[in-house]
């Protein structure tokens, strides 16, 4: 298989600078970005060795003694390409707030009860069709301090990893429906709607499980498309 | 348009799911460890070539330390050559070279590694040795990819990447050596002195 890189969908990527989001006002580069061609550099990346994922590390509710408290959901999908084709044996981690908006990370003083029974962090491997699955709770919604009265909309952080070191990707996951997203500048740091909604997750009825789960739908689509060797040397 | 997700930043509370010894640092009591999925020591045993340390600080335009930035970065091995199919060439030994690393109060990074080997550039030309970095911080909606080469490289002055940096630029992606084996690459997000980001 051969993919090249194209840079023109990166159009749906948030700017850099995105003042609503205080943060990157000092955190972005204020210098141009050097387009670079593509080199072996840029075209491999890690590829991930399955030993640090261990059984039971995709399943967030079942790392303490208890069950963790609120609503118990699936969250699924596949990992693809630009193509649509699934990118198998990627790792996929992902950390979020437990029901009350909490994040056990020791900066995070929003004072919402910790669970003791609820870390939040999560790994697994996508198989050979790009599917991976988790079992988690529904994040709540928590204040951040960004504006007067911000508050993220409910959330799922994901960290993947692609065919090469340029379709890494860091994201979030978010609700169907949810009434915060018209104030939320992170979320429309994005500036394209449809590019937006790509980042929410649909209700699944279907494989949501009787008298156990609701389930949620999130397909990723990475960087990267076929192309003929001739195509990914002209790149 | 295209289909792709876009990108979100990764926030300020990653540090206990991605980092190495992320959960270490806010988890003394280890009530909630596992085993790190990417370190940030990446020698293996078997592999040949110069161990060395990278460690740097990052800061943000007002020169302020970033503590909850994470690094990664992707290099080949001693001998040019990447653990991927599509390096063609077999790689070193079980050496991945793939790293994570969190920062510290201080914004301060470290990786422990093998100095990479002269991996080819466009035209077949070899490039000079280098690594791929790449960060990600709360404040940042995307990562910055960015490269750290070696001072007294004879090689970085053919460089096909480093020619498309500005000269008077250049410097900044060219890590100080601290002592033998110990390579210093400070970042700077912003302002003068801005470290070269690329568009890749
Ligand atoms: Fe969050």
């Amino acid at each position: 298989m051969s993919l090249i890189y194209p840079t023109k969908g990166l159009i749906d990527y948030p700017k850099h600078l995105s003042p609503g989001y205080k943060s990157t006002i000092k955190r972005s580069p204020s210098k141009p970005l050097i387009v670079v061609p593509h080199t072996l550099s840029e075209l491999t990346g890690p590829v991930y060795g399955h030993n640090a994922i261990e059984e039971g590390d995709n399943d967030l509710t079942k790392m303490h003694k208890g069950e963790p408290l609120g609503e118990r959901i699936i969250v699924h999908g596949q990992i693809l390409d630009e193509d649509k084709r699934p990118v198998p044996e990627v790792l996929v981690e992902l950390w979020q707030a437990n029901a009350c908006g909490r994040y056990v990370h020791i900066v995070d003083q929003h004072p919402a009860p910790l669970d003791p029974n609820f870390t939040g962090a999560g790994r697994t491997l996508t198989d050979k069709n790009g599917y991976y699955k988790f079992v988690t709770i529904k994040p709540g919604a928590y204040p951040w301090g960004n504006h007067h009265n911000a508050w993220r909309p409910n959330h799922i952080h994901f960290s993947l990893f692609g065919h090469s070191f340029l379709s890494r990707l860091v994201t979030q996951m978010y609700f169907p429906g949810d009434y915060l997203f018209p104030f939320d500048p992170i979320f429309n740091s994005v500036p394209d709607e449809k590019a937006r909604n790509r980042m929410i997750a649909t209700f699944d009825l279907e494989n949501t499980v009787p008298e156990w789960a609701l389930a949620f739908r999130f397909d990723i689509v990475l960087r990267g498309r076929e192309g003929t060797p001739m195509d990914e040397e002209k790149h | 348009m295209s289909d792709l997700t876009p990108s979100q930043t990764v926030g300020p509370f990653y540090a206990y799911g991605l980092t190495p010894k992320g959960r270490a640092h806010w988890d003394p009591d280890g009530t909630y460890s596992w085993k790190e999925t990417v370190g940030d020591n990446l020698i293996t045993p078997d592999a040949s070539g110069q161990k060395i340390h990278i460690t740097g600080v990052i800061r943000d335009g007002d020169g302020v330390p970033i503590p909850d930035a994470m690094l990664e970065i992707w290099q080949a091995d001693s001998q040019g050559r990447y653990a991927h199919p599509r390096d063609p060439r077999a790689p070193n030994a079980s050496f991945k070279g793939f790293g994570r690393s969190a920062c510290n109060k201080q914004g301060e990074f470290g990786f422990d590694t093998i100095k990479p080997g002269q991996v080819p550039g466009p035209n077949g030309k070899l490039q000079a040795p280098h690594v791929v970095v790449c960060i990600f911080s709360r404040g940042m909606l995307r990562q910055v990819y960015t490269r750290l080469y070696f001072p007294d490289e004879a090689a970085n002055a053919t460089d096909q990447i480093l020619a498309l940096v500005p000269e008077d630029r250049r410097h900044t992606l060219i890590a100080r050596k601290e002592k033998d084996g110990v390579y210093r690459f400070d970042i700077k997000v912003q302002g003068d002195d801005e470290t070269v980001f690329f568009e890749i």
